[in-house]
Protein backbone atom coordinates (compact mmCIF):
# COMPACT_ATOMS: atom_id res chain seq x y z
CA UNK A 1 0.00 0.00 0.00
CA UNK A 2 3.04 2.14 1.02
CA UNK A 3 4.30 2.18 -2.88
CA UNK A 4 1.50 4.87 -3.91
CA UNK A 5 2.36 7.57 -1.38
CA UNK A 6 6.00 8.10 -3.23
CA UNK A 7 4.29 7.88 -6.68
CA UNK A 8 1.34 10.03 -6.00
CA UNK A 9 2.58 12.92 -4.22
CA UNK A 10 5.19 13.98 -6.72
CA UNK A 11 2.24 15.05 -8.72
CA UNK A 12 0.36 16.73 -6.19
CA UNK A 13 1.81 20.27 -7.01
CA UNK A 14 0.85 19.96 -11.03
CA UNK A 15 -2.72 18.96 -9.59
CA UNK A 16 -2.85 22.01 -7.27
CA UNK A 17 -1.67 24.39 -10.23
CA UNK A 18 -4.11 22.86 -12.01
CA UNK A 19 -6.98 22.96 -9.85
CA UNK A 20 -5.81 26.61 -9.30
CA UNK A 21 -5.99 27.59 -13.15
CA UNK A 22 -9.77 25.87 -13.13
CA UNK A 23 -11.36 27.34 -10.29
CA UNK A 24 -9.54 30.34 -9.48
CA UNK A 25 -10.26 29.80 -6.04
CA UNK A 26 -7.37 28.13 -3.74
CA UNK A 27 -9.64 26.72 -0.97
CA UNK A 28 -11.99 25.15 -3.64
CA UNK A 29 -8.57 23.78 -5.61
CA UNK A 30 -7.46 22.16 -2.73
CA UNK A 31 -10.45 20.60 -2.00
CA UNK A 32 -10.85 19.60 -5.36
CA UNK A 33 -7.44 18.15 -5.05
CA UNK A 34 -8.12 15.88 -2.18
CA UNK A 35 -11.12 14.63 -3.82
CA UNK A 36 -8.89 13.62 -6.93
CA UNK A 37 -6.60 12.27 -4.77
CA UNK A 38 -9.58 10.13 -2.60
CA UNK A 39 -10.73 9.03 -5.57
CA UNK A 40 -7.57 7.70 -7.54
CA UNK A 41 -6.78 6.00 -4.23
CA UNK A 42 -9.95 4.26 -4.00
CA UNK A 43 -9.17 3.19 -7.62
CA UNK A 44 -5.49 2.77 -7.33
CA UNK A 45 -5.87 -1.33 -8.07
CA UNK A 46 -8.03 -1.01 -10.78
CA UNK A 47 -5.99 1.74 -12.31
CA UNK A 48 -4.15 0.73 -15.40
CA UNK A 49 -0.88 -0.64 -15.49
CA UNK A 50 0.87 0.58 -18.34
CA UNK A 51 -0.87 3.85 -18.24
CA UNK A 52 0.59 7.22 -17.52
CA UNK A 53 -0.21 7.63 -13.81
CA UNK A 54 -0.08 11.74 -14.27
CA UNK A 55 -2.27 11.73 -17.50
CA UNK A 56 -4.92 9.55 -14.73
CA UNK A 57 -4.96 11.68 -12.53
CA UNK A 58 -5.35 14.78 -14.50
CA UNK A 59 -8.37 12.51 -15.82
CA UNK A 60 -9.61 11.99 -12.64
CA UNK A 61 -9.74 15.58 -11.52
CA UNK A 62 -11.00 17.05 -14.37
CA UNK A 63 -14.06 15.18 -14.49
CA UNK A 64 -14.23 15.68 -10.87
CA UNK A 65 -14.39 19.41 -11.73
CA UNK A 66 -16.71 19.22 -14.60
CA UNK A 67 -19.34 17.18 -12.36
CA UNK A 68 -18.55 19.88 -9.76
CA UNK A 69 -19.69 22.67 -12.29
CA UNK A 70 -22.59 20.73 -13.90
CA UNK A 71 -24.24 20.57 -10.82
CA UNK A 72 -23.26 24.03 -9.48
CA UNK A 73 -24.58 25.42 -12.64
CA UNK A 74 -27.36 23.00 -14.50
CA UNK A 75 -28.40 26.36 -16.55
CA UNK A 76 -24.81 26.69 -18.15
CA UNK A 77 -22.34 24.43 -19.83
CA UNK A 78 -19.32 25.71 -18.40
CA UNK A 79 -18.35 28.47 -16.02
CA UNK A 80 -18.25 31.00 -18.70
CA UNK A 81 -21.10 33.03 -17.39
CA UNK A 82 -19.37 33.00 -13.93
CA UNK A 83 -15.95 33.81 -14.88
CA UNK A 84 -16.66 36.71 -17.56
CA UNK A 85 -18.21 38.15 -14.33
CA UNK A 86 -14.56 38.45 -13.11
CA UNK A 87 -13.00 39.48 -16.44
CA UNK A 88 -12.46 43.08 -16.27
CA UNK A 89 -14.19 45.19 -18.28
CA UNK A 90 -11.24 46.44 -21.08
CA UNK A 91 -12.29 49.60 -21.28
CA UNK A 92 -11.84 50.05 -18.01
CA UNK A 93 -8.05 48.68 -18.09
CA UNK A 94 -5.56 50.85 -18.89
CA UNK A 95 -2.99 48.32 -19.29
CA UNK A 96 -4.96 46.22 -21.79
CA UNK A 97 -3.29 48.17 -24.54
CA UNK A 98 0.15 47.15 -23.53
CA UNK A 99 -0.51 43.63 -23.45
CA UNK A 100 -0.28 43.85 -19.53
CA UNK A 101 -3.11 42.43 -18.88
CA UNK A 102 -3.18 39.00 -16.66
CA UNK A 103 -3.47 36.09 -19.04
CA UNK A 104 -5.54 34.11 -16.16
CA UNK A 105 -8.30 36.59 -17.10
CA UNK A 106 -7.86 35.63 -20.90
CA UNK A 107 -7.99 32.37 -19.86
CA UNK A 108 -11.28 32.44 -18.12
CA UNK A 109 -12.83 33.44 -21.37
CA UNK A 110 -12.41 30.58 -22.87
CA UNK A 111 -14.40 27.73 -22.68
CA UNK A 112 -13.48 24.82 -20.50
CA UNK A 113 -12.40 22.49 -23.22
CA UNK A 114 -10.47 24.92 -24.65
CA UNK A 115 -8.93 26.00 -20.94
CA UNK A 116 -8.03 22.46 -20.52
CA UNK A 117 -6.36 21.85 -23.45
CA UNK A 118 -4.15 25.02 -23.26
CA UNK A 119 -3.24 24.17 -19.46
CA UNK A 120 -2.28 20.51 -19.88
CA UNK A 121 -0.34 21.00 -22.88
CA UNK A 122 1.07 24.74 -22.06
CA UNK A 123 1.62 24.70 -18.67
CA UNK A 124 1.61 20.57 -17.41
CA UNK A 125 3.92 19.32 -20.41
CA UNK A 126 1.31 16.48 -21.16
CA UNK A 127 1.80 15.08 -24.48
CA UNK A 128 -0.85 15.96 -26.94
CA UNK A 129 -1.63 12.38 -27.01
CA UNK A 130 -1.76 12.24 -23.16
CA UNK A 131 -4.20 15.49 -23.13
CA UNK A 132 -6.12 13.62 -25.41
CA UNK A 133 -6.70 10.95 -23.05
CA UNK A 134 -7.34 13.08 -20.58
CA UNK A 135 -10.01 15.04 -22.60
CA UNK A 136 -11.44 11.96 -24.16
CA UNK A 137 -11.28 13.32 -27.50
CA UNK A 138 -8.70 12.20 -30.32
CA UNK A 139 -5.49 13.91 -31.01
CA UNK A 140 -6.74 16.09 -33.60
CA UNK A 141 -9.97 17.29 -31.52
CA UNK A 142 -6.96 18.40 -29.36
CA UNK A 143 -5.06 20.26 -32.19
CA UNK A 144 -8.21 21.78 -33.38
CA UNK A 145 -9.06 23.26 -29.78
CA UNK A 146 -4.80 24.24 -28.78
CA UNK A 147 -5.84 26.35 -32.21
CA UNK A 148 -8.94 28.07 -31.27
CA UNK A 149 -7.59 28.52 -27.81
CA UNK A 150 -4.28 30.62 -28.85
CA UNK A 151 -6.48 32.29 -31.59
CA UNK A 152 -8.39 33.48 -28.91
CA UNK A 153 -5.78 33.86 -26.36
CA UNK A 154 -4.12 36.01 -29.22
CA UNK A 155 -7.17 38.27 -29.36
CA UNK A 156 -7.58 39.02 -25.40
CA UNK A 157 -4.31 40.15 -25.53
CA UNK A 158 -3.61 41.92 -28.28
CA UNK A 159 -6.98 44.05 -27.78
CA UNK A 160 -8.63 42.92 -24.45
CA UNK A 161 -11.96 42.59 -27.20
CA UNK A 162 -12.19 38.92 -25.99
CA UNK A 163 -14.49 39.32 -22.97
CA UNK A 164 -16.47 41.69 -25.30
CA UNK A 165 -16.82 39.21 -28.39
CA UNK A 166 -18.13 36.56 -25.65
CA UNK A 167 -20.55 39.14 -23.91
CA UNK A 168 -22.25 39.29 -26.99
CA UNK A 169 -22.90 35.59 -27.47
CA UNK B 1 17.28 18.47 -44.57
CA UNK B 2 15.97 14.96 -45.72
CA UNK B 3 13.54 13.45 -43.40
CA UNK B 4 9.82 14.32 -43.28
CA UNK B 5 8.73 15.80 -46.61
CA UNK B 6 5.15 16.88 -45.55
CA UNK B 7 3.82 20.02 -45.63
CA UNK B 8 3.82 22.53 -42.97
CA UNK B 9 0.83 22.28 -40.53
CA UNK B 10 -1.23 23.79 -37.60
CA UNK B 11 0.16 20.89 -35.67
CA UNK B 12 4.11 21.55 -36.86
CA UNK B 13 2.96 25.49 -35.82
CA UNK B 14 1.90 24.25 -32.14
CA UNK B 15 4.73 21.71 -31.69
CA UNK B 16 7.20 24.30 -32.16
CA UNK B 17 5.25 26.93 -29.96
CA UNK B 18 5.38 23.71 -27.40
CA UNK B 19 9.01 22.46 -28.19
CA UNK B 20 8.06 19.52 -29.03
CA UNK B 21 9.60 19.25 -32.79
CA UNK B 22 12.51 16.96 -33.85
CA UNK B 23 15.63 19.53 -34.74
CA UNK B 24 15.15 19.03 -38.29
CA UNK B 25 11.78 19.35 -38.81
CA UNK B 26 12.01 22.60 -36.62
CA UNK B 27 14.83 23.97 -38.83
CA UNK B 28 12.12 23.21 -41.34
CA UNK B 29 8.85 24.87 -39.64
CA UNK B 30 11.03 28.40 -38.69
CA UNK B 31 12.06 28.11 -42.31
CA UNK B 32 8.29 28.54 -43.81
CA UNK B 33 7.81 31.00 -41.50
CA UNK B 34 10.13 33.45 -42.62
CA UNK B 35 8.22 33.40 -45.70
CA UNK B 36 5.17 33.54 -44.09
CA UNK B 37 5.78 36.69 -42.04
CA UNK B 38 1.88 36.82 -40.59
CA UNK B 39 1.88 33.70 -39.33
CA UNK B 40 5.42 33.64 -37.52
CA UNK B 41 4.13 36.96 -35.37
CA UNK B 42 1.64 34.99 -34.28
CA UNK B 43 3.28 32.04 -33.46
CA UNK B 44 5.96 34.37 -32.02
CA UNK B 45 2.88 35.95 -29.99
CA UNK B 46 2.07 32.54 -28.96
CA UNK B 47 5.32 31.95 -27.27
CA UNK B 48 4.93 34.71 -25.50
CA UNK B 49 2.05 34.00 -24.20
CA UNK B 50 2.97 30.41 -23.01
CA UNK B 51 5.81 31.84 -20.81
CA UNK B 52 2.93 34.23 -19.51
CA UNK B 53 0.78 31.73 -18.33
CA UNK B 54 3.70 29.12 -17.28
CA UNK B 55 5.37 32.24 -15.34
CA UNK B 56 1.61 33.10 -13.91
CA UNK B 57 0.86 29.69 -12.76
CA UNK B 58 4.93 28.44 -11.64
CA UNK B 59 4.49 29.87 -7.92
CA UNK B 60 1.26 27.69 -7.20
CA UNK B 61 3.33 24.21 -7.69
CA UNK B 62 5.95 25.65 -6.05
CA UNK B 63 4.79 26.09 -2.52
CA UNK B 64 4.90 23.20 -0.04
CA UNK B 65 1.01 21.16 -0.30
CA UNK B 66 -0.97 21.02 2.49
CA UNK B 67 -0.43 18.57 5.00
CA UNK B 68 -4.46 17.48 4.30
CA UNK B 69 -3.40 16.37 0.73
CA UNK B 70 -0.54 13.98 2.00
CA UNK B 71 -1.42 10.72 1.00
CA UNK B 72 -1.18 9.47 4.15
CA UNK B 73 -3.62 11.86 6.01
CA UNK B 74 -6.41 11.19 3.32
CA UNK B 75 -6.22 7.56 3.55
CA UNK B 76 -6.39 7.95 7.08
CA UNK B 77 -9.92 9.45 6.65
CA UNK B 78 -12.14 6.39 5.70
CA UNK B 79 -15.00 8.71 4.50
CA UNK B 80 -15.21 11.52 2.61
CA UNK B 81 -15.96 13.81 5.08
CA UNK B 82 -18.65 16.01 4.03
CA UNK B 83 -21.55 16.59 0.83
CA UNK B 84 -19.16 19.19 -0.37
CA UNK B 85 -18.36 18.04 -3.59
CA UNK B 86 -20.88 15.09 -4.29
CA UNK B 87 -24.16 16.43 -2.81
CA UNK B 88 -25.36 15.07 -6.34
CA UNK B 89 -23.87 11.64 -6.58
CA UNK B 90 -25.01 10.96 -2.93
CA UNK B 91 -28.49 12.69 -3.64
CA UNK B 92 -28.10 9.86 -6.72
CA UNK B 93 -27.72 6.91 -4.84
CA UNK B 94 -29.98 7.64 -2.19
CA UNK B 95 -32.61 8.21 -5.34
CA UNK B 96 -31.77 4.55 -6.32
CA UNK B 97 -31.40 3.13 -3.17
CA UNK B 98 -35.41 3.94 -2.54
CA UNK B 99 -36.37 4.65 -5.34
CA UNK B 100 -38.40 1.33 -7.25
CA UNK B 101 -35.28 0.91 -9.48
CA UNK B 102 -34.11 -1.32 -7.14
CA UNK B 103 -30.85 0.12 -5.44
CA UNK B 104 -27.36 -0.08 -5.95
CA UNK B 105 -25.34 -0.42 -3.56
CA UNK B 106 -23.95 2.88 -3.63
CA UNK B 107 -20.74 2.44 -1.33
CA UNK B 108 -18.40 3.54 -4.17
CA UNK B 109 -19.27 7.04 -3.14
CA UNK B 110 -18.86 6.85 0.65
CA UNK B 111 -15.19 5.61 0.76
CA UNK B 112 -15.26 2.00 0.63
CA UNK B 113 -13.05 1.45 -2.68
CA UNK B 114 -14.75 1.49 -5.80
CA UNK B 115 -12.30 -1.15 -7.41
CA UNK B 116 -14.84 -3.76 -7.74
CA UNK B 117 -13.66 -4.89 -10.91
CA UNK B 118 -15.97 -6.03 -13.18
CA UNK B 119 -17.12 -9.51 -12.02
CA UNK B 120 -20.28 -10.27 -14.43
CA UNK B 121 -18.63 -11.43 -18.09
CA UNK B 122 -21.16 -8.80 -19.76
CA UNK B 123 -19.31 -5.90 -17.92
CA UNK B 124 -15.91 -7.20 -18.80
CA UNK B 125 -16.84 -7.43 -22.22
CA UNK B 126 -18.71 -4.22 -22.60
CA UNK B 127 -15.35 -2.40 -21.20
CA UNK B 128 -13.37 -4.31 -23.18
CA UNK B 129 -15.83 -3.04 -26.66
CA UNK B 130 -15.76 0.62 -24.88
CA UNK B 131 -11.54 0.60 -24.89
CA UNK B 132 -11.35 -0.69 -28.38
CA UNK B 133 -14.06 1.66 -30.16
CA UNK B 134 -14.41 4.63 -28.04
CA UNK B 135 -10.97 5.99 -28.99
CA UNK B 136 -12.36 5.30 -33.14
CA UNK B 137 -11.91 8.54 -35.09
CA UNK B 138 -12.86 7.50 -38.35
CA UNK B 139 -15.18 4.37 -37.62
CA UNK B 140 -17.08 4.40 -33.79
CA UNK B 141 -20.02 3.00 -35.36
CA UNK B 142 -21.04 0.36 -37.88
CA UNK B 143 -24.43 2.12 -38.50
CA UNK B 144 -24.82 5.44 -37.55
CA UNK B 145 -27.72 7.32 -35.74
CA UNK B 146 -29.28 8.57 -38.80
CA UNK B 147 -30.25 5.17 -39.57
CA UNK B 148 -31.86 4.53 -36.53
CA UNK B 149 -34.74 2.27 -37.28
CA UNK B 150 -32.79 0.03 -39.54
CA UNK B 151 -29.65 0.12 -36.64
CA UNK B 152 -32.39 -0.81 -34.17
CA UNK B 153 -34.17 -3.47 -35.96
CA UNK B 154 -31.31 -5.25 -37.85
CA UNK B 155 -29.60 -5.56 -34.24
CA UNK B 156 -33.08 -6.66 -32.57
CA UNK B 157 -33.07 -9.32 -35.06
CA UNK B 158 -29.82 -10.55 -34.66
CA UNK B 159 -29.85 -10.61 -30.82
CA UNK B 160 -33.21 -12.18 -31.25
CA UNK B 161 -34.34 -9.49 -28.86
CA UNK B 162 -35.53 -6.20 -29.01
CA UNK B 163 -32.19 -3.77 -28.39
CA UNK B 164 -33.83 -0.52 -26.95
CA UNK B 165 -31.96 3.05 -28.30
CA UNK B 166 -33.03 5.21 -25.59
CA UNK B 167 -33.21 8.97 -26.34
CA UNK B 168 -30.57 10.45 -23.67
CA UNK B 169 -31.00 13.93 -24.54
CA UNK B 170 -32.09 14.69 -21.19
CA UNK B 171 -28.51 13.48 -19.92
CA UNK B 172 -26.71 15.47 -22.50
CA UNK B 173 -26.33 12.69 -24.53
CA UNK B 174 -26.97 12.27 -28.91
CA UNK B 175 -27.24 8.51 -30.73
CA UNK B 176 -23.82 7.81 -32.48
CA UNK B 177 -25.32 4.86 -33.89
CA UNK B 178 -24.05 1.12 -33.08
CA UNK B 179 -22.52 -2.51 -34.00
CA UNK B 180 -22.67 -5.82 -33.51
CA UNK B 181 -20.15 -7.50 -31.69
CA UNK B 182 -19.33 -11.13 -30.73
CA UNK B 183 -19.65 -12.39 -27.14
CA UNK B 184 -18.67 -15.87 -26.89
CA UNK B 185 -21.15 -18.10 -29.29
CA UNK B 186 -23.77 -15.25 -29.55
CA UNK B 187 -23.69 -11.48 -30.38
CA UNK B 188 -23.78 -8.53 -28.50
CA UNK B 189 -25.35 -4.72 -29.52
CA UNK B 190 -23.06 -1.72 -28.71
CA UNK B 191 -24.83 1.52 -28.96
CA UNK B 192 -22.26 4.86 -28.63
CA UNK B 193 -23.63 8.21 -27.22
CA UNK B 194 -21.78 11.15 -27.10
CA UNK B 195 -21.94 14.64 -25.50
CA UNK B 196 -20.97 18.20 -27.01
CA UNK B 197 -17.60 17.90 -25.08
CA UNK B 198 -17.28 15.21 -26.83
CA UNK B 199 -17.63 12.54 -24.17
CA UNK B 200 -18.42 9.00 -25.85
CA UNK B 201 -20.37 5.79 -23.41
CA UNK B 202 -21.83 3.00 -24.84
CA UNK B 203 -24.67 0.98 -23.98
CA UNK B 204 -23.75 -2.41 -24.21
CA UNK B 205 -26.77 -5.36 -24.25
CA UNK B 206 -26.97 -9.22 -25.18
CA UNK B 207 -29.06 -11.87 -24.33
CA UNK B 208 -28.73 -13.97 -21.51
CA UNK B 209 -27.62 -13.99 -17.42
CA UNK B 210 -30.94 -15.39 -16.34
CA UNK B 211 -34.54 -13.93 -16.60
CA UNK B 212 -34.94 -12.07 -13.35
CA UNK B 213 -33.83 -8.47 -12.32
CA UNK B 214 -30.47 -7.15 -10.71
CA UNK B 215 -29.82 -4.29 -8.56
CA UNK B 216 -27.61 -1.83 -10.62
CA UNK B 217 -23.87 -2.87 -9.88
CA UNK B 218 -20.79 -0.66 -10.19
CA UNK B 219 -17.49 -1.30 -11.72
CA UNK B 220 -14.43 1.32 -12.39
CA UNK B 221 -11.24 0.16 -14.26
CA UNK B 222 -9.22 3.04 -14.29
CA UNK B 223 -11.23 5.83 -15.31
CA UNK B 224 -13.60 3.78 -16.84
CA UNK B 225 -16.72 3.54 -15.06
CA UNK B 226 -19.68 1.11 -16.02
CA UNK B 227 -23.05 -0.07 -14.62
CA UNK B 228 -24.52 -3.06 -15.41
CA UNK B 229 -27.60 -5.12 -14.81
CA UNK B 230 -29.83 -7.39 -15.74
CA UNK B 231 -33.67 -7.34 -16.67
CA UNK B 232 -36.20 -9.25 -18.46
CA UNK B 233 -33.29 -11.67 -19.90
CA UNK B 234 -31.21 -9.46 -20.97
CA UNK B 235 -27.88 -8.19 -19.94
CA UNK B 236 -27.07 -3.81 -19.89
CA UNK B 237 -23.88 -1.98 -19.54
CA UNK B 238 -23.33 1.35 -19.86
CA UNK B 239 -19.79 2.41 -19.73
CA UNK B 240 -18.47 5.81 -20.10
CA UNK B 241 -15.26 8.01 -18.85
CA UNK B 242 -17.27 9.94 -16.86
CA UNK B 243 -18.55 10.22 -13.34
CA UNK B 244 -20.39 8.13 -11.51
CA UNK B 245 -23.51 10.50 -10.69
CA UNK B 246 -23.62 10.96 -14.46
CA UNK B 247 -23.20 7.39 -15.46
CA UNK B 248 -25.64 6.87 -13.08
CA UNK B 249 -28.27 9.32 -14.39
CA UNK B 250 -27.66 7.62 -18.12
CA UNK B 251 -28.50 3.93 -16.36
CA UNK B 252 -31.41 4.82 -14.95
CA UNK B 253 -32.69 6.34 -18.30
CA UNK B 254 -31.67 3.54 -19.90
CA UNK B 255 -33.52 1.29 -16.93
CA UNK B 256 -36.58 3.48 -17.16
CA UNK B 257 -36.72 3.06 -21.28
CA UNK B 258 -36.15 -0.32 -21.48
CA UNK B 259 -38.83 -0.98 -18.51
CA UNK B 260 -41.18 1.14 -20.80
CA UNK B 261 -41.71 4.03 -18.08
CA UNK B 262 -41.21 7.15 -18.25
CA UNK B 263 -38.44 8.70 -16.46
CA UNK B 264 -40.40 11.25 -14.24
CA UNK B 265 -42.30 8.56 -13.12
CA UNK B 266 -39.50 7.22 -10.95
CA UNK B 267 -39.82 7.36 -7.47
CA UNK B 268 -37.98 10.33 -6.39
Amino acid sequence: MDEIAPLIEPQIPALRRYAVALLRDREAADDLVQDTLERALSAWSGRRRDGDLRAWLFTIERNLFLAAVRRRGRRGADLGAEALEQVPDPSADPGAALGARDVLAGLDTLPEEQRSVLLLVAVEDLSYAEAAQVLGVPLGTVMSRLSRARTRMRGFLETGRTGLLRRVK
Amino acid sequence: MSGDPRPVGEDDLHGLIDGRLEPERQALVEAWLVGNPARAAEVSTDRVLRERLRARLAPIAEEAIPARLRVANIRSRHLYPGASWFPMAAAAVLCLALGGAGGWVGHALHGVPAVAVAEAPATQDAVAAFRTFVVEAVHPVEVRADEKPHLVTWLSKRLGHAVAAPDLSAQGFRLMGGRLLPAGTEPAAMLMYDDDRGTRLTLYSRVGDGDGRTLFRFAREGDIAAFSWVDGGMSYVVTGRTDEARLLSVAQAVDAHVRGLAPDRRQP
